[in-house]
């Protein structure tokens, strides 16, 4: 029997229960939201990448900024929170039961309000009144109803995910003294770090963007807002990051036919991201006056502590990984990888995620390097380092998530040839990003800025050679893309099939068994109100005097610069 | 909690390697004085005329050193251009009249950003003669891509 086989007799042989059916249609519009940024997205992206290289010129009426912000907006933030979400909806009621009716319609309130934000932000980005990139800097100003679009986007956020983790903590009241199932605990520390981080968004947006837009305030605290905008930006990829460990910890290893190796492992890394990924966002502000040595310093420190429940994860996934080879009767040190299920897309897809995850996470060391950050500080190595880490790490998780996602909430079947299909739509996605982020890493090591559009800067010789040689240019990059391109639009093909053409059936949530090690997870880990109290003590302690210093010593404030955005 | 023996060999492998990345970072900070540009000193971006660069430019300190005070907006550096001889150290001091800009030279470490109401500061030391390519790398406005100006190292 072939290990794809093995695959798919696991599905027929699922006596797992089924979803709620009211659950999984809140599950599914988040889903079908998603891949729609995902492909108007992608689009945005080829053209932006064939006119940077000099390629294409774009008409008149679109600007190379414009596009983007919208692949920025539409890809980092639209299609990641809607698919989180839509996981996250489906994986409770699979773990914690069918959410109450209440429960459910603040989802959908979320739903609703994240949607109109989302489609008010689209509106001015399309308008050209928002160009202003996805972390939106002052003084450059967008029009108000942008700053409007992003709270109302924010504060949905917030009302599905205080459902959820209602939904978590009403089951741990149930079962008092029982450890919690790993998907709620998971999913509660994930919310927390993303209601804890948008405080400082949405204080920046409401308390100073807004105001200054609608004409109430003259100036704004450039450095401060900055400030606040790191505080968020930085946790934002936590919260890309941990649903997609919470896919490698949860559903590769009853995927690949195991259990995960330890319970009270997966915990404290969670924990230890929820601690550590907040109080670090000076480490994007390496560059800048107006914050002393001596803070970027502390800020570094606890940037790199994040190492250890990366590592953590690392062994515990591949444990694994060797624990279920072996058990399938793989021998020496090597052989158990061939148990393995490379022609499942569920694994496949998420296997290659985690393969670019160790040159990503490497260069994440070096990006964050208190000195050495001058070298590639926004350069297109800082593009190359995203690509990797959310544009395929987290994307290729997330796309590996969708071929069994998608039919458990719709009701349908994972065909053979739609898992043939999710290969090459992974393969293609690999060779198209090691192409592009690879020739951005290099590009930027050797000087060539990011967020730049097309330009030779008058033919200075050193701009030229980022559009000579194999593998130092953009033409490089545009050709990466374009194969990028062609991936995803296979990917939105196989979307729209197993969203409404595939065979109607039962198609597995694979969720692993709870880890053995679960009846003795220390009870410490469950404590919330400690790791809050600690989360708060941590921000305080980064962030309390360079906030006072930035407020008491600040310069006198910005204008509102909008009419050298259009 | 009961840890696996590799377990603990790994995490001893990964807290160790945490600790020795902080200790080099922290004693090329500390001890040998490699820190990021954090200059504290304000000035009021919408009034540059009445304070240091209201006339800006280049200034000589002594025999090998130059004082450059420059200005970022958009879409250019004011002055657009500057000249000094090779093996001089010039201390670049540059403030913002406008939006976030930065002050990049590809192919050095000079790389700062450039946020108005703050005076940023690197310094470089140009041992070889030829043109230096400045550029903005925050993007600025329509015309980001056009802000650029040249140092001149003559022999």
């Amino acid at each position: 029997m072939t290990q794809s086989n093995l695959a798919f007799n696991n599905v027929s042989n699922d006596l797992d229960v089924q979803l709620d059916p009211k659950d999984a249609k809140l599950s599914f519009v988040h889903i079908v939201v998603a891949f729609f940024a995902f492909i108007l997205g992608i689009l945005g992206g080829l053209l932006q990448g064939l006119a940077r290289a000099g390629i294409i010129e774009l008409p008149s009426w679109l600007t190379y900024y414009q596009i983007l912000t919208a692949h920025g907006v539409l890809l980092a933030l639209v299609f990641t929170t809607y698919i989180i979400f839509g996981f996250f909806f489906a994986g409770m009621s699979k773990t914690h039961g069918a959410f109450s009716d209440r429960l459910r319609k603040s989802g959908w309130l979320g739903f609703i309000l994240t949607t109109i934000g989302t489609a008010m932000a689209a509106t001015m980005i399309l308008a050209n009144e928002a160009s202003v990139l996805y972390t939106f800097y002052a003084p450059l100003q967008a029009h108000y109803i942008f700053y409007i679009g992003l709270t109302f986007f924010i504060v949905g956020t917030w009302i599905s995910g205080t459902g959820i983790m209602i939904h978590y903590f009403k089951w741990k009241k149930r079962h008092s003294g029982e450890p919690t199932p790993l998907f709620g605990f998971m999913a509660t520390a994930t919310i927390m770090l993303w209601i804890v981080a948008g405080l400082g968004v949405a204080a920046t947006v409401l308390g100073q963007m807004l105001p200054w837009a609608l004409g109430w305030t003259d100036e704004i605290n450039v450095l401060l807002s900055r400030t606040l905008f790191w505080y968020f930006g930085h946790p934002l990829v936590y919260f890309w990051i941990m649903p997609a460990y919470m896919v490698w910890y949860l559903v590769v290893p009853k995927v690949i036919g195991g259990r995960l190796f330890s319970g009270s492992l997966a915990r404290l890394a969670f924990v230890l991201f929820l601690l550590f990924s907040i109080p670090v966002g000076f480490h994007h502000q390496l560059m800048e006056a107006g914050i002393s040595e001596f803070w970027k310093y502390i800020q570094t420190v606890l940037t790199f502590v994040v190492v250890v429940p990366s590592l953590l994860t690392a062994f515990s996934i591949f444990a694994t990984f060797e624990q279920t080879g072996r058990e399938k009767g793989g021998k020496g040190v090597f052989s158990w990888l061939k148990k393995l299920p490379w022609n499942d897309v569920r694994f496949f897809a998420p296997f290659m995620g985690m393969l670019f995850f160790i040159p990503a996470g490497t260069g994440g060391l070096i990006n964050a390097s208190f000195q050495l950050n001058a070298v590639i500080h926004n350069t297109l190595w800082v593009v190359g380092h995203f690509h990797l880490t959310v544009g395929t790490t987290v994307v290729l998780t997330f796309l590996g998530m969708a071929f069994w996602l998608i039919p458990v909430v719709t009701g349908r079947k994972l065909t053979k040839s739609m898992n043939r299909s999710g290969i090459v739509t992974t393969w293609m996605w690999t060779i198209g990003m090691f192409l592009m982020s690879g020739a951005m890493h290099i590009l930027g090591l050797f000087g060539a800025p990011r967020r730049t559009g097309y330009t030779t800067y008058q033919d200075a010789p050193q701009a030229l050679e980022w559009f000579q040689g194999i593998f130092v240019s953009h033409i490089t990059v545009a050709i990466g893309g374009t194969i990028l391109t062609a991936a995803g639009l296979l990917m939105f093909y196989n979307f729209i099939y197993l969203a409404w053409f595939a065979p109607k059936g039962h198609t597995e949530f694979p969720m692993t068994p709870a880890p053995n090690d679960t009846p003795h997870t220390p009870a410490i880990l469950e404590n919330w109100k400690l790791w809050i109290g600690l989360v708060v003590v941590l921000i305080l302690f980064a962030y309390t005097i360079p906030i006072y210093d930035m407020i008491n010593n600040a310069p006198p404030g910005s204008p509102g610069f909008n009419n050298i955005i259009k | 909690m009961h840890l696996h023996k590799y377990e603990k060999i790994w995490l001893v492998f990964g807290i160790g390697s945490l600790v020795l990345f902080l200790v080099v970072l922290g004693v090329a900070a500390f001890a040998f004085g490699h820190q990021p540009p954090s200059h504290m000193a304000s000035v009021d971006p919408q009034n540059l005329e009445e304070s240091v660069f209201a006339e800006p430019g280049l200034e000589q300190i002594n025999e090998n050193t130059y004082r450059a005070r420059l200005i970022a907006m958009t879409f250019g550096y004011s002055p657009d251009t500057i000249e000094v001889p090779a093996g001089s150290t010039v201390i670049f001091e540059v403030t913002s009249q406008d939006v976030v800009h930065s002050f990049t030279i590809p192919g050095t470490n000079v790389n700062m950003m450039i946020t108005p109401g703050h005076v940023n500061m690197a310094e470089y030391t140009f041992e070889e003669p030829g043109e230096y390519l400045v550029i903005c790398n925050e993007y600025c406005g329509t015309g980001h891509h056009y802000m650029q100006m040249k140092i001149e190292v003559t022999p």
